[in-house]
């Protein structure tokens, strides 16, 4: 479903991924390991696009989507949750999901909240309020709510656990589990690896800007360099 | 020995600010003035000082608590603008108010309603998308110069001049946008002060279309009919219509899907592009909408005065077009039109203080910043 490879991206003089090829499948949850700075935020946002490539391809459904502006790609059915939220915190909830819908058609609008809504009972009840009034478990059940307003068939999530309670992190992840029971395709980045390599099927590791090391989630828990690395044991 | 110390850096600091700006004003005022400039400063600090106490603070808070309410009742009552009645009521007002008034308060109004119109275009750059445009005087020159040659030599009426002229500014804000709205912030801002100031030296500088500094005389005034418009009060109507159709415009625009996808760009660019907003293309929309109208207002100030010159189209123009939008209150319209009056009006009733307009000016806007930065009746909160 997605291919990217060889991708670099860099900042200035600094190279932010030096050869990253990654594969996501229809239907999988894959997940991108790693400690910070190790690249993963800068492969989600070449993929949405506002990230730009030094070389190497992305390609989406055998097309090649590398190049292309963000919005364009969003409308291919890419929708990015952004790190730290990027909640529009002086718009409301219900104002936050349509701006969501930015590319969809009115007449799904209210169908697609209402899907929304029964995923997230709270933000149904806090539909008027502010959206920097909201918790942060909250908000982050309004980004991913948010990008699920535009129907992707491709969820990318960043760190979807940022500075959340554990039991809250559990409910996200649950939400997350559904989601892509429902049919879409999830890539998730996450320093919380424990939970991501329980939740994903397949897994990436990546160390300053390359893929260290790749396979099933559950061999990599059990891998004991991951093991010492990444979830403290 | 610190205590001390610290007494003594105190009351320097106490002393710094009025020297200073005394041994600004000295080379310009000569030794009196700035002397009092520093007395009036000193008492100034000194006040400051005073209610810093704890009985002061009390006090001012008890005015402060006093001034919300006040202010919360005006919101209410502009929050009942949004009703029929009151508006119809308000526009019947604006209509009947000239006959009541002299000459000279008609120009006043007319200037009021020109700013307002200005402010509100301008609103959609800065106040709504969050662009920061030092240069808007630039597309009112160039509404106002594109009436003026076209009436001048070509006979060009009035109300396709109004077209014209708003649709040159806005293919110059198009050309200019494409090339520098990738530019991010506070470039993009001095891309505009720039764009300004050589807007206005070419003009000064292009003899045989523009007249230079002479400026072109004799420009076609607006005719109804066969009836031509040159007294204030039809100018004053003018304006009104303008005016009205403007703040209906804004009013359609700013809750419009555009308009929202404006106001995410100003909250979040990045989320707007993750949302799938074509940030690029609706920032080049806020800037052509916003210059067509200063496009636009720049033909009837050409027909008002019948004489356009550089001098009309300083960087002075645009900063007071800026305060108004800041200090009437980003994106919101009544805040803008209050900000537009009071910046108007002010000047014409302090006259006997002109020498000090930019004081007060300077010393309002600081004090803005600090305690209300989204304005007087703003929504938006100032970054």
């Amino acid at each position: 479903m997605l291919t990217l490879s060889d991708i670099f991206v860099s900042y200035g003089m600094i190279a932010a991924l030096k050869g990253v090829s990654v594969e996501v499948r229809q239907g999988e949850i894959v997940a991108l390991i790693g400690a910070n700075g190790a690249g993963k935020s800068t492969t989600l946002m070449s993929i949405s696009g506002v990230a730009g490539l030094t070389t190497g391809s992305i390609r989406y459904n055998d097309r090649v989507i590398s190049g292309m502006p963000p919005h364009a790609i969003v409308a291919l059915g890419i929708s990015q949750v952004p790190e730290g939220r990027r909640i529009l915190s002086r718009m409301t909830v219900r104002e936050n999901l349509e701006m969501g819908a930015f590319l969809g058609d009115k007449g799904k609008l209210q169908q697609d909240m209402d899907r929304v809504f029964a995923m997230f009972p709270a933000l149904a009840d806090r539909s008027r309020q502010l959206g920097g009034t909201l918790s942060g478990g909250e908000q982050q059940m309004l980004a991913i709510g948010r990008a699920l307003m535009s129907r992707p068939k491709l969820l990318l999530l960043d760190e979807p656990s940022l500075g959340l309670a554990p039991i809250i992190v559990s409910r996200i992840f649950k939400i997350i589990e559904e989601i892509n029971s429902q049919g879409t395709t999830i890539l998730l980045v996450e320093q919380n690896a424990k939970a991501a390599l329980r939740l994903a099927r397949r897994a990436y590791v990546m160390e300053s800007g390359r893929v260290v090391m790749q396979g099933a989630a559950s061999e990599l828990a059990n891998d004991p360099g991951i093991k010492k690395a990444y979830l403290g044991e | 020995m610190s205590e001390s110390r610290n007494t003594v850096t105190r009351y320097l600091s106490f002393l710094a600010v009025p020297l200073w700006a005394g041994a600004l004003a000295f080379p310009f005022t000569g030794p009196w003035r700035a002397f009092q400039v520093v007395m009036v400063i000193l008492a100034g600090v000194a006040l400051w000082g005073l209610l810093k106490t704890d009985a002061a603070s009390r006090i001012v808070n008890a005015v402060l608590y006093k001034a919300s309410g006040l202010r919360a009742s005006v919101n209410s009552i502009l929050f009942r603008t949004r009703s029929p009645l009151f508006l119809s009521v308000f526009i019947a007002l604006l209509f009947v108010i000239p006959f009541f008034q002299n000459d000279y308060y008609r120009d006043v109004l007319t200037l009021t309603g020109m700013y307002a119109v200005l402010a509100l275009g301008l609103n959609i750059m800065v106040g709504q998308t969050g662009l920061l445009n030092l240069g808007y005087v630039a597309f009112y020159a160039i509404g106002a110069y594109s009436y003026a040659i076209l009436s001048t030599r070509f006979g060009l009426g009035f109300w396709p001049g109004l077209v014209v002229g708003a649709a040159t500014s806005a293919f110059m804000a198009l050309l200019i946008g494409l090339s520098t709205l990738r530019l991010r912030g506070d470039y993009f801002a001095i891309v505009t002060l720039g764009l300004g100031e050589i807007t206005r030296i070419v003009l000064n500088n292009s003899d045989t279309v523009t007249g230079g500094p002479n400026g072109i005389s004799r420009i076609g005034r607006p005719a109804i009919g066969g009836m031509v418009l040159s007294t204030p009060l039809d100018f004053y109507y003018l304006i009104l219509v303008i005016a009205i159709v403007t703040v209906f415009a804004m009013n359609r625009l700013m809750v419009s899907r555009i308009g929202r996808a404006w106001i995410a760009i100003r909250e979040d660019e990045i989320a707007a592009e993750a949302m799938g907003v074509n940030t690029f293309r609706l920032k080049l929309l806020a800037f052509v909408v916003a210059s067509a109208w200063a496009g636009m207002t720049g033909v009837f100030f050409a027909a008002k005065m019948a004489f356009v010159s550089p001098e009309s189209f300083t960087f002075f123009e645009s900063v007071m077009i800026l305060c108004m939008v800041v200090l009437g209150g980003m994106g919101s319209i009544p805040g803008i039109i209050l900000g537009a009056f009071l910046l108007v009006t002010l000047p014409e009733v302090f006259r006997d203080f002109a020498d000090y307009r930019m004081l007060g000016f300077g010393v309002a806007l600081v004090l803005m910043m600090v305690f209300r930065p989204q304005g007087l009746l703003g929504t938006a909160k100032g970054k």
